[in-house]
């Protein structure tokens, strides 16, 4: 009898049919695509994006060069060099990141102690040679400048949480 | 166009010719590009997603700009590839299918060549398209291709009787083997078209129908089929068994493949709009007499079309909805199948033919 009403159903393309009034239900749904480069999906604040080095709002870096980020880096990208500065307070002279390392664990961000590395929300920084991709101070400061209302607006939704 | 010939000499008429034919390949050539996109956009929105949108207005001109790209992109003939022959393939089957267009009536009148074995000849040129496909598989040397190629091959040749069986039941309604007679036998209404066959239950009382209608679905299928579009994609299973007798291609010869592809699916659309949904008749009869001769010409391509491009709108959601068959599936329902359904239903048409129909 299943085999019969099997048959049935075959000659008659209900399975067919029935597909179709479903594809035609979704034919007519709102669409899920983002129209990406004009549209962009929401990011969580503890997104963990492209580097930044942050400074003080009068404009002093933040770095004091602990090199813990350096210490804990679990894809060693990172390179620091510091001596003290003119004034006396210690900062870096070299502070580098290989970005074709770095396997963006956050680590770095989590290890230093005055907020100054930061993984910012840009995710969009790919580049045509592999040398852009090997950040040095200047380019991490600048980042830093560049990206820091949308990292300090982060770090302060996500401190409650910390 | 005989007053042009009698002015200009045979020469006259051979420029005419060619310029109807240059007129009829651009058309179909433009249009091709959109049905392209809408092809990809339906099953885009099958699935939810916007398909092409960044080339012009809707993604209007994504076709134009896919074009481009495979004309600038490297050819690439493998190492021991039978050169001639491979380049030869796609040429085949892109000339096979446009010369099949020869035939078809999109308007009254409005035909290159009106012959009047017209169905015949499209019958035999589509047939000839599985040596573009096995011509390419075994030119490239390669076995994925030619294992492709003789799947492409088998399955053609298979969907092909039964397409042979199914045109003969709409032969024997038309009594003419002229596509133009088919379609001038299909006026009157909707119910006339050979799909609902309603002449030989008005006027004779056989509901032929209730053979038409299957036949009709049939040819839908063997049309699939015999395209190789999903769900009987075997020859170019992408996502299995790699890409048939394409492996080896890339480039304009890739785009020429898949160009006279498309040309041979709106065919097949255009043969099941002809065949059994009345080519240009409007669903309701209208006196156009009174028209100018460009409007009412128009006004049956506009139906003609409308119709074409349902088709092959259904083509496109058959590809977005039906999983892909298997081999031996494929082969079942072709020989067991839609075979003896086809040769019952020829039996029952010239059944109706000799004893039913009047004169």
């Amino acid at each position: 009898m299943s085999r019969i009403s099997q048959a049935v159903r075959g000659a008659l393309l209900m399975d067919f049919w029935s597909a179709f009034g479903l594809g035609m239900r979704y034919f007519f749904k709102k669409k899920a695509t983002l129209n990406y480069p004009f549209e962009k999906g929401p990011l969580s604040p503890r997104f963990r994006g492209q580097h930044a080095l942050r400074r003080y709002a009068n404009g002093e870096e933040r770095c004091i060069a602990c090199k813990l980020c350096e210490a804990i880096c679990p894809a060693q990208a990172i390179t620091i060099e510091a001596e003290p500065r003119e004034d006396g307070s210690r900062r870096t002279t070299r502070y580098d990141i290989d970005m074709t390392k770095c396997i963006y664990c956050g680590f770095c961000q989590e290890a230093c102690p005055v907020d100054a590395i930061v993984e910012g929300p840009n995710f969009e920084f790919a580049a045509e040679t592999r040398e852009e991709l090997f950040y040095d101070k200047a380019k991490l400061l600048e980042n830093g400048d560049r990206w820091e209302r949308e990292i300090a607006k982060n770090l302060e939704l996500d401190a409650p949480y910390r | 166009m005989s007053d042009f010939v009698a002015q200009f000499g045979a020469w006259g008429g051979f420029g005419m010719a060619v310029l109807q034919i240059l007129g009829f390949v651009i058309v179909l050539l433009l249009s091709l590009a959109f049905l392209l996109l809408m092809d990809r956009k339906v099953w885009a929105a099958v699935q939810m997603r916007k398909g092409p949108n960044v080339v012009g207005a809707f993604g209007l001109l994504q076709s134009f700009a896919d074009f481009l790209k495979f004309v600038f992109k490297e050819i690439v003939v493998p190492a021991g590839a039978d050169r001639s022959l491979y380049l030869m393939a796609p040429l085949i089957t892109l000339i096979l299918a446009f010369v099949t267009w020869a035939v078809v009536p999109v308007a009254p009148g409005w035909v290159i060549a009106d012959i009047n074995v017209g169905i015949l000849y499209l019958f035999a040129m589509s047939s000839l398209g599985v040596y573009g496909i096995i011509i390419g598989g075994w030119a490239s040397n390669s076995k994925y291709p030619f294992l492709g190629a003789l799947r492409s091959a088998a399955q053609m040749v298979s969907y092909e009787v039964s397409i042979g069986f199914i045109i003969v039941t709409v032969l024997l309604f038309a009594g003419s083997m002229s596509l133009t007679h088919i379609v001038e036998a299909q006026a009157g209404g909707f119910w006339n078209w050979n799909l609902l066959a309603g002449r030989a239950l008005i006027e004779d009382g056989w509901p032929m129908f209730i053979v038409m209608i299957p036949m009709a679905v049939i040819f839908f299928i063997s049309a699939l089929a015999e395209t190789n579009r999903p769900p009987f994609d075997l020859p170019e299973a992408e996502s299995e068994l790699v890409a048939g007798y394409q492996v080896e291609y890339s480039s304009t010869p890739y785009l020429l493949f898949m160009v006279g592809e498309y040309l041979n699916i709106v065919l097949m659309c255009a043969m099941t709009t002809i065949l059994f949904f009345g080519g240009w008749n409007p669903p309701f009869e209208l006196d156009v007499s009174g028209w100018p001769y460009l409007v009412s010409s128009l006004w049956f391509f506009f139906w003609f079309a409308i119709k074409v491009v349902f088709f092959f709108f259904m083509f496109a959601m058959v590809k977005a909805l039906v999983p892909r068959y298997r081999y031996d599936q494929l082969m079942r329902l072709g020989w067991k199948i839609f075979l003896p359904a086809s040769l019952v239903a020829v039996a029952v048409v010239g059944a109706y033919i000799v004893y039913g129909a009047q004169g």
